[in-house]
């Protein structure tokens, strides 16, 4: 076997691109200031794909961008009339799924399945709202746990270890009773620190750090109020180019 | 010119999205010389005189009362509106939709705290005067047919106040972002 190639040479929306062989699409394009939209995707985490709204199109097929490395000679495409109603059915499909009651949550203005919405201009779901019944976990004196809202991206289990390397959260259930818990033992080793973070990484208000003021934020000073999310990513396109 | 005629009403709502359409502020003026009011809390027109361009619904559908108003509305004009995060997915109200029927007349009637001795011979109200709760509240678009929607908790004037314009005017608008909020 050769040594492997330093740089791979992808198009981008009909743009060339190099990137280091290994990285994924949805990093490559968000270096070059093109946004593809993503909800359980953290930057710097490993990826999981379960939510799907990074989708784009490879060679013509669709594959999810956050687990998808570059290959020599990839065609990428990230737009196009059917991806945007692909990621625009996702998302209402994770409104109508569970309880998103958005003017009574503290990470309204804040949350990322929220700001996706607002960014494909979703009125409202073409689908029936399901209503499905889930509770509140209040026994954490750290973190509320709020079903209701979960979207079971994952982030928390992926991002939150106690000082061994135990995950804190984990699945339990299978199909539409999936959801996330506190492990009873690791639980207990859960800081102020990790609680916050799991918060923080929560992309809608199904954790909440208990210790937090909710609604500190005026409306209108919110992380979403003024631009769409992916705002950052585009203006660093546009700062390249002049 | 004739004037457009508009509906508004409100069903399982709590007339903060009509307060939200005040907050258009001296533009009512202008709304004034475009429209006439027909059947709405702003003009207390209890019942349709007449056939109506637009009708704004707030609120979702809780119960029999509810379904039979915005039927009517439906009949009566061409383009109807659901404003307000509750007319849209049931809001604040719908809360209740995870919980039995049953479950929820036991505790607002016998076994809320506020109620065991006020009700002490256990009566819950089933006068046939009453409307019939449903099993539980409806976004407005699953009853009847609704042409546009208008997000917010209430939604915000700019964006009652354009719709409005653009429906009744028939010029295009374009809302900026700041306006289409869920909360």
């Amino acid at each position: 076997m050769g040594k492997e190639k330093e740089y791979v040479t992808i198009t981008i929306d009909d743009q060339e691109i190099q990137a280091r062989p290994g990285e994924f699409i949805v990093d490559v394009a968000r270096r070059h200031g093109i946004y593809i939209p993503v909800l359980c995707n953290l930057k710097g985490v490993k990826p999981a794909g379960s939510c799907r709204i990074c989708t784009v199109l490879v060679n013509g097929r669709p594959m999810t961008s956050c687990t998808t490395p570059v290959a020599d000679g990839m065609e990428i495409t990230t737009r196009s009339p059917e991806l945007e109603d692909f990621r625009r059915s996702v998302i209402e499909i994770l409104f109508v799924e569970g309880n998103h009651f958005c003017p009574a949550c503290e990470k309204s203005g804040n949350c990322e399945l929220q700001a996706l919405a607002y960014r494909f201009e979703i009125m409202v779901p073409r689908y029936p709202y399901q209503f499905p019944h889930r509770e509140i976990d209040a026994s954490w004196p750290l973190l509320l746990k709020d079903h209701n809202r979960c979207v079971l991206c994952k982030r928390c289990i992926r991002t939150i270890f106690d000082k061994e390397g135990h995950p804190i959260f984990a699945f339990r259930n299978r199909g539409h009773e999936l959801e996330i818990t506190i492990d009873p033992e690791y639980g207990k080793n859960m800081t102020d620190e990790m609680a916050r973070q799991a918060a923080e990484n929560c992309p809608v208000g199904a954790l909440l750090y208990r210790k937090k003021h909710g609604f500190e934020i005026p409306i209108g000073k919110r992380k979403y109020d003024k631009e769409p999310i992916g705002s950052d990513v585009e203006k660093r396109k546009k700062e390249k180019v002049s | 010119m004739n004037k457009k005629v508009i509906a508004t009403t409100s069903l399982a709502g709590c007339f903060g999205c009509h307060m939200s359409f005040l907050d258009i502020d001296e533009r009512i003026l202008d709304l004034i010389e475009l429209v006439e009011f027909d059947k709405s809390p702003i003009d207390d027109i209890k019942k349709f005189t007449k056939e109506c361009d637009i009708g704004l619904i707030e609120g979702g559908v809780c119960n029999s009362e509810n379904v039979e108003v915005l039927k009517e509305f439906r009949k009566h004009c061409k383009i109807l509106v659901s404003f307000g995060e509750c007319a849209i997915m049931g809001g604040l109200p719908a809360y209740r939709n995870t919980i039995p029927i049953r479950e929820c007349i036991e505790e607002a009637y016998l076994k809320g705290p506020s109620v065991e001795e006020a009700n002490e011979e256990g009566i819950l109200p089933n006068d046939e005067e009453l409307p019939m709760l449903l099993d539980k509240v409806y976004p407005c678009h699953e009853i009847v047919k609704i042409d546009y929607f208008l997000p917010g908790c209430p939604p915000r004037a700019d964006l009652i106040w354009q719709t409005l314009y653009a429906l009744v005017t028939g010029e295009e608008t374009e809302i900026p972002y700041e306006v289409i909020k869920y909360d």
